[in-house]
Parts: structure tokens; sequence; C-alpha cells
């Protein structure tokens, strides 16, 4: 069989952004090998969520309900996943790039006998050589590697966020739903979970944010990041950082941007003292508008800016804040 | 604590985006001329990790890599900032492996050290980025595995992990032995000493090839790829940047500030 099965996340009982984006992916390989796309779907309240996600276009949604299962153990999930992909056989398993997806793909694709590549950007299927072909960025953004599957399926792939569009629902659409019970043995999960802590970072969400500032080593501190924070206060924006605050402890690592971080898609990016590395770009390169302001003019950041100022951030985000609140009154 | 760390050499991948080449063909990156490689970052703070539960423990710290000679380099570093032994696992079937085989070559390696209570692995190499060799390890060796593990402490037979997630943390208990692959969070590693340079640099690294520790050579390098390269590109992400200018900063700063109100972001 050629089926391809997306392994969807759910938070709150819904489904992820990230999924839904999966699910575009997937429908994309479905046209060309006209075969039936599945969604699997772990915790949730079932029926409800499992109705809602039929909306997107999945032509089945298999539910495993486990109730006593935390949503974020990867030995568990990849012991669930593993056995429902041994009952489907699907040819191509698609996860995001997540917390639990870059864990649980390899795992999988061990456990199966198949490829596995993370963090892919594209995916094609060249209908005649039968090989996947993935687009995925090496070298810390530097260049895109395209691989070719060769050896056995399945092939195992995650999917870095905001890489696709999310599909989007519509309630005409109906998925069979295919409700499994899966036992897995105990005495082979290794791992016990002893907390998951979600910190609660005060204001905007980044993967909500529709206008973020982001400050990277040129901030030189963690007090520079008061007048960043001051900007973002006046757009209704959220504040993120690049690598350096973040190994350096001037930030909380949580609010960090790039291939280790967040990728984001904002509609106005303002770059900080941020030189533009590529691992960097490589979450928020998609901005509509990217805008960089930085003292060093040979900045490589200005070359993927749309606009920008050459100058000290210490002179530029006051002036900036000043007429930015006038212009709103 | 008897402690595996397996490292990788790379390519500097600090050098300016500037310096990094790829073949006409499209197939191969070209090392930058001049500059060393280096052990990944990310191995280098596997590294750390292990010294630092040394430091409380006790123990020993060995060092594998899959490579030719060359990559005692990186080993070396790794020995100058406090690891004890080291080994390269080198020979012809071994070259060009892919985490697949990577994997089963450290697995046959870590079979024949035998006694040990702990694995750590850089979260990905920072040249192709894949992140999986200690995944598939763990899977090989069947061992626990907790992935992105920024520290850990051991206590009461199990080791603790703190394992990064996006927006937060997670532990998680394990006992021994398993595989850990370390995260950046971890901090910093440290500088080697003028003394551990000395000492690293006349210590024996052993070479173990195919035969001492008998991997199937259906699984390693070449024969073996579960996936092949296609082609390699620079991607563009160019835009057409418009300098926003004026006498002082302010002038600069109020223009931009007109051209967000104009591109409706107030």
């Amino acid at each position: 069989m050629k089926r391809i099965l997306v392994c969807g996340e759910l938070k709150d009982n819904r489904i992820t952004s990230v999924s839904k984006e999966l699910i575009t992916t997937g429908k994309k390989l479905r046209s060309i090998l006209n075969q039936s796309l599945d969604l699997l779907l772990i915790g949730g309240n079932g029926e409800s969520t499992a109705e809602k996600a039929g909306h997107l276009g999945v032509n089945r949604v298999l539910t495993v309900i486990n109730p006593e299962y935390p949503e974020l153990h990867p030995e568990r999930i990849a012991g669930i996943m593993t056995v429902v992909c041994q009952q489907f056989e699907p040819l191509i398993i698609l996860l995001g790039q997540t917390d639990l997806g870059r864990d649980v793909a390899p795992r999988l694709a061990a456990r199966l006998g198949g490829s596995v590549c993370l963090d892919c950007v594209d995916l094609a299927y060249d209908k005649e050589n039968k090989t996947l072909l993935q687009t995925k960025p090496v070298y810390g953004g530097n260049a895109l590697a395209q691989w070719a599957s060769t050896g056995t399926s399945p092939h195992v792939v995650t999917m870095r966020p905001r890489s696709h569009q999310q599909a989007e629902p519509d309630p005409s659409l109906r998925a069979e739903i295919i409700p499994l019970t899966v036992e897995i043995d105990e005495t082979e999960i290794h791992s016990r979970l002893v907390k998951t802590i979600h910190q609660q970072d005060k204001g905007i969400k980044l993967d909500e944010a529709k206008v973020i500032i982001a400050g990277g080593g040129g901030i030189g501190g963690n007090e520079g990041f008061g007048l960043i924070q001051e900007l973002a206060d006046v757009l209704g924006a959220a504040v993120g950082i690049t690598r350096v605050p973040s190994d350096e402890n001037w930030m909380p690592k949580s609010l960090e941007i790039g291939q280790t971080g967040h990728v984001v898609s904002p509609n106005l990016y303002i770059a900080v003292g941020i030189s533009g590395a590529p691992q960097h770009l490589a979450g928020c390169a998609n901005s509509k508008i990217l805008v960089a302001i930085n003292k060093d003019p040979q900045a490589p950041i200005f070359d993927t800016a749309d606009m920008g100022i050459v100058g000290d951030y210490r002179e530029v985000l006051p002036a900036l804040i000043e007429k930015l609140k006038a212009l709103k009154e | 604590m008897n402690i595996i760390v397996c490292i990788k050499q790379i390519q500097d991948p600090e050098i300016p985006a500037s310096k990094f080449r790829l073949d006409a063909d499209g197939t191969k990156v070209i090392p930058p001329e001049g500059i060393p490689p280096v052990i990944n970052p990310y191995d280098e703070q596997a590294v750390e990790l292990a010294i630092r539960i040394k430091e409380q423990h006790g123990g020993k710290i060995t060092i594998l890599t899959v490579g030719d000679n060359s990559a005692s380099r990186a080993v070396k570093h790794a020995l100058a900032i406090g690891a004890d032994e080291g080994i390269i696992l080198d020979y012809p079937a071994f070259e060009d492996s892919d985490s697949f085989s990577t994997a089963h070559i450290l697995s046959r390696a870590i079979q024949k050290i035998g006694e040990f209570d702990l694995i750590l692995c850089g979260r990905q190499a920072a040249d192709w980025d894949e992140g999986l060799v200690g995944t598939i390890l763990s899977e090989k060796l069947v061992l626990p595995l907790i992935t992105l593990a920024e520290s850990v402490d051991f206590s009461e037979g199990q080791w603790h992990v703190k394992r990064v997630i996006l927006d937060g943390y997670q532990v998680f208990s394990v006992p021994p032995p398993a595989v850990l692959t370390v995260s950046h969070e971890l901090g910093p590693p440290r500088l080697p000493s003028g003394w551990g340079i000395i000492t690293s640099s006349k210590k024996e690294i052993p070479i173990w090839d195919a035969k001492m520790i008998g991997p199937e050579t259906a699984r390693t390098g070449s024969r073996a790829p579960r996936k092949k390269l296609v082609k390699l590109y620079i991607p563009n992400r160019e835009r057409k940047c418009e300098k926003i200018e004026g006498e002082k900063p302010v002038e600069a700063a109020g223009k931009l500030a007109q051209k967000m109100k104009e591109a409706g972001v107030l």
C-alpha cells in the first residue's frame, strides 16, 4: 500500500497548526500517489476531535484514546505509533519538527526499518523512480539538500513548522473515523515522566504574533532588552531573541527564534542588533516585512531585509518609540 | 560513572556565510581554505556534560568517533578539556556511512567496551543537521533514550534528566545505562587547560577497525544508505533592502515609523 499517514498533535483537544500544515503536505502527496491520506490522533476527547479533523480533508482519522498517557512522553507515543504503523503499513509517515516529532521520528524509522529525514521544508514524490524527494536545510541553513529515499519504506519525515499553509476546514468534508485500542507493553517503557513545565512568558506568544521585535548579540546585555520590550509594547508585538541572548542568559531560552527555536512568519519582523546568521534566518526568513536595525552596515541581515537603518539601537529605538507613540494618537 | 561520548569532527560551522561554498555540480560542500575542522559544537557540549557528571560522581569518559586519522584533532580537543580516553573507528568500509551505518558501527564498538552507565551524543551535527545517530544508537542497543538534555543528576539509582522543550522543560527519570542527546541550553563548554593540551597531545588514540568490532559490513558505509543526496544548493533569501537614512538616527527612525504606519502595522 502507498498510504500517507499524518501523525497529528493535539493541544487542549484541538489539532495544532503544525498538524494542519502536515495535512496540506499530505494532500499534495496524495494527489500524486492516489492513495488514502490518514490522520492519526493520539489522546484528545475522541469523537468530536476526530469529526472536526475530518473537515480538514483527510480520508480517515485513526484515533487512539488512552487517557492515562501524558501528551508529551515520546517513548510511549513512539510505542503507540509503531503499533499503528505496523497495522496500517503507510508508505510515508509525516510528523512535525516539534518537541514530539523530532524525537519520535527516528525511533519509528529504526523500528520499522525505513528511512528518516528531519526538518524538511518541501516534499515531492518521483513516481517514475518511486522515490520520495525530501528537501531540508543543512549546514545551519547555509544550504538546502534534496535527498531521495532509496531503501525500504516507510519513509518517516518531519516537516519544519510554517513551511506549508494550514489545511482549511470545510464542514462538507467527512472522514471515516477508525477508533483503535493500542496496548503497549509497559515493561518496555523505561523512562518515567516526572513533570512537564510550560513557562508562561508574559505578553504575546511568538507563534501567534503579527509583529515581532527580536534582539540579538548586538543588544549587549539584559538591560538593552528594556528598549526592545518598550517598542514591542507600543506595537502590540512579541519579543524574540537569537542564540546569543539565550546562551548568555540575558533572556529566557523559550524566546529563541531560529533553527533550534521557534519558526515564525509574522507580518512585520524587526531584527535589532542581529547579524543575520543562517541559523537565525531559518526561523524568520518567511516574515512578510523584515526590518533590520544594526550599527554594522556590512551585517548580512541587510541582505535579507526589506528596510534597514544603519545605526546604534540605543539611539534609533527611543526615537522610533516616540514617533510611533505620536503617530498612534 | 563510565560515560561514553560519541563525537564527530566537522567543518567549522562558525565560518561566515560568505565563505560557504558548494562544488559546481551541487553535490559537495567545499571545505573553507585555511580553516581547520572542529569538534561538532553540540558534541563538545556533550563532552562538557560528561565532565560535569565526572566532577560530581567520579568515573571515566571515553570518546568515540567514526572517522579517519584526521579526526584525532577533535578527539584530542575532547581529551584536552577533560575526557580520559579516545578511540577512532576507522576502516575503508566505514566511509560514507549514513546515520544508520554510523549508529551500527558505534553500537559494535560500545558492545566491545562493555561496561558503561551513560552514552552521550550531541543533539545533531552542525554539518548535515540530521539529529539521528543518538536515537538510532539507543534503538540498536535497546537502551532508554532521552533527547535534548540540558542537565542531568544521578540519585537513587536513576538518571534524572532535564529535557528542553520549546516553551519550557520536562524532567524524566531513567535507569542506567541510558542514552542522552545533549542540547545547547547546557551552556558553553570549558576551554582546554595548558596541562590538558600537553597531556592530550601526547596521548595515543587507538584505532579500532572492522576486525576488532565486527560490524555487519553490509550495514556500513556506502553499501547501506537509506537515502541518497540528489543535490545541494544555496537558498536565495535575498531581499531588496531599502536603507532608511537621515542626518541623525532620530530622523531615520521617524521615517521608519511613518513607513510602518503606511504599511498598516500600527
